[in-house]
């Protein structure tokens, strides 16, 4: 380190020190992306933004929340909602974006997968999302306990006896997890402490590590093509912006951002204020009662698909129990698209349109998850039961067919 | 140089061991703070007295035992007799954990079987799975018997048999 000679209390020292400029060009505005995309490659600015609303919110809620079984119902439909200043305003902002963050994501995600922007130098990229996803459902089912009504109770109880299936009973991991024979105070204060603390910590890092894995590789573009970096950035800061084939991060991209933001942040309002109680479910404003089971239990829409898939296997099939085998296949689902990169073989990024037989795969898989969706939230009884099996049966042989059918349009194509 | 370079790897070493057994240490201390308390270990013994709960055949009453539902059934004279019955006298009673195999959801008692309203398992009248995904019939709780007494969270001979029976 060169001594610095300049005061401390100037800006040119304090920019010797921090060297600033230097950062802020290589984070923002020679941070290069694509001049060739669209709308939705502003999820990643929406998703930001949500979560810091989601934290903000989040602290006022905290002030007034008590993670204790006697007074959690009332700390929050009580005092929240009927004695603090705008508490109904913080809860409702919180509870939407706790589910909106869930749309925005899932909309991230297969803009990654239909674009190809998962693989050929993006897969660390990919991992650290799926990480970020697979946190957030920690987050948001772990938030869902808190404000301990009867869906709250339910939903834990459920949740966590998945870690007493099979041979894990034997484990006790169950009891462990729960810090009791059932759901219980110690339960519902360490899940507060998971939520507000140690998920919110690893989330914050992870985004850290999505931002850094994308700076070097940048984003993909519409078409998939290869961009010289390096020499569109040398036309652009030349002054030959039309013919340049990118734009830096500021203030160019993210002007285009805001615009996406904004009609989001109007939609993202207008359920705040007039809609919110999509996040609201009615049975979870009668308080915890472990005696009594609600007559119908179903999670949050964004865990429907996967929950679904849980109850999908209804009988025994080969030599196996079928509990144990949604169970399996539950698990598999919450990590299933983590493993997309490495079950593509086919050697280029290109965007699903360009592989036809891989566009076809990419919108069953929408629909078979919007089925998963729909029936996960409908009464396991009747022909619902097989509805559920046969989409949860697409959803396997989609990820066993992956491999197959991204080789088959390469070969189409002549690339291998 | 070689004996420095031996004496700095023996440091490195020593440092890895004394940070690996003070991490695993710290990981046992965890694990042990999410354990459940001794006070919640120690509570749970519930005695249900058959004489005196007014059972009618045929529909079962539900207790609680640590936290957990316990459903107590007298069977009517058109049920099935099972091995698994808790049999007293000429009564024959279905005793057990009212918490589904499957995810813990609480069945709910439909004309003569528990249906379990989140994934659709259904138990018949001697506590068997007849539909759906649970993996095994409803678990029976540790008790004892004296006369028409039962003590739960008292491992006896009659619910030992009965789980035997029933498995």
């Amino acid at each position: 380190m060169a001594e610095i000679k300049e005061s401390f209390f100037s800006a040119e020292g304090l920019e010797k020190r921090l060297a600033g400029k230097k950062f802020w060009k290589t984070m923002m505005t020679e941070y290069w992306i694509p001049k060739d995309i669209n709308f939705l490659w502003a999820m990643g600015v929406v998703l930001a933004t949500t979560f810091a609303i989601l934290i903000i919110s989040g602290i006022f809620l905290l002030m007034y929340y008590k993670p204790d079984t006697a007074l959690a119902f009332d700390s929050v439909n009580y005092t929240i909602m009927q004695d603090v200043a705008y508490g109904w305003l913080f809860r409702h902002m919180h509870g939407v974006a706790a589910s909106v963050v869930f749309l925005i994501i899932y909309i991230h995600m297969f803009t990654g997968i239909y674009y190809g922007s998962y693989k050929k130098g993006r897969e660390m990229i990919w991992l650290s999302g799926m990480l970020l996803f697979v946190t957030f459902s920690a987050e948001g089912f772990s938030g869902y306990m808190l404000p301990w009504g009867q869906m709250s109770y339910w939903a834990a109880a459920v949740i966590t006896n998945l870690f007493a299936g099979g041979s894990l009973e034997a484990w006790g991991l169950v009891e462990w997890i729960r810090g009791g024979f059932a759901v219980n105070d110690a339960t519902l204060t360490r899940f507060f402490m998971l939520h507000v603390f140690l998920l919110p910590l690893v989330i914050i890092k992870l985004i850290v590590v999505h931002f850094y894995t994308l700076r070097i590789p940048h984003v993909n573009n519409q078409s998939s093509e290869d961009i010289d970096y390096d020499a569109e950035a040398e036309k652009y800061l030349a002054g030959n912006k039309k013919e340049s084939k990118v734009i830096p991060f500021w203030p160019v991209f993210l002007s285009k951002d805001f615009a996406v933001l904004g009609i989001f942040l109007i939609f993202y309002f207008y359920l705040v204020f007039f809609n919110y109680n999509f996040a609201m479910d009615p049975v979870n404003f009668d308080p915890a009662n472990p005696m009594k089971t609600p007559a119908h239990i179903y999670p949050e829409w964004y865990f429907l698909w996967s929950y679904e898939t849980l109850r999908g296997p209804f009988f025994d099939m080969f030599g196996l129990k079928a509990g144990d085998i949604g169970l399996m296949i539950f698990g598999f689902a919450q990590a299933a698209f983590l493993i997309v990169p490495f079950i593509d073989r086919d050697p280029d990024i290109l965007p699903a349109h360009k592989r036809p037989r891989f566009f076809i795969w990419f919108w069953i898989m929408i629909i078979d998850l919007l089925v998963l969706t729909v029936y996960g939230k409908l009464p396991p009884t009747g022909a619902n039961a097989w509805v559920g099996f046969y989409a949860t049966a697409v959803f396997l042989l989609l990820f066993a067919s992956m491999p197959f059918v991204t080789k088959a349009d390469a070969k189409a194509r002549g690339a291998l | 140089m070689s004996d420095k370079t031996n004496r700095r790897d023996f440091l490195g070493m020593s440092f890895a061991a004394v940070a690996a057994v003070g991490g695993a240490a710290s990981l046992v201390g965890m694990k042990q703070a999410w354990d459940p308390l001794p006070s919640v270990l120690a509570a749970g013994f519930t005695t249900i007295d058959l004489a005196k709960i007014d059972l009618v055949p045929g529909k079962p009453q539900t207790f609680t035992w640590r936290g957990k539902p316990i459903f107590v059934l007298e069977k009517t004279a058109d049920m099935e007799k099972f091995d698994g019955d808790l049999v007293i006298g000429d009564k024959r009673y279905t005793v057990s954990i009212g918490l589904c195999t499957h995810l813990g959801c609480i069945p709910a008692w439909k004309k003569d079987k528990w249906k379990c309203a989140c994934h659709g398992g259904e138990f018949n009248s001697n506590g068997q799975q007849v539909f759906g995904p649970p993996p095994k019939p409803l678990n029976i709780p540790p008790f004892s018997v004296k006369g028409t007494v039962l003590t739960l969270g008292e491992e006896g001979e009659q619910s030992k048999a009965m789980m035997t029976a029933r498995a």
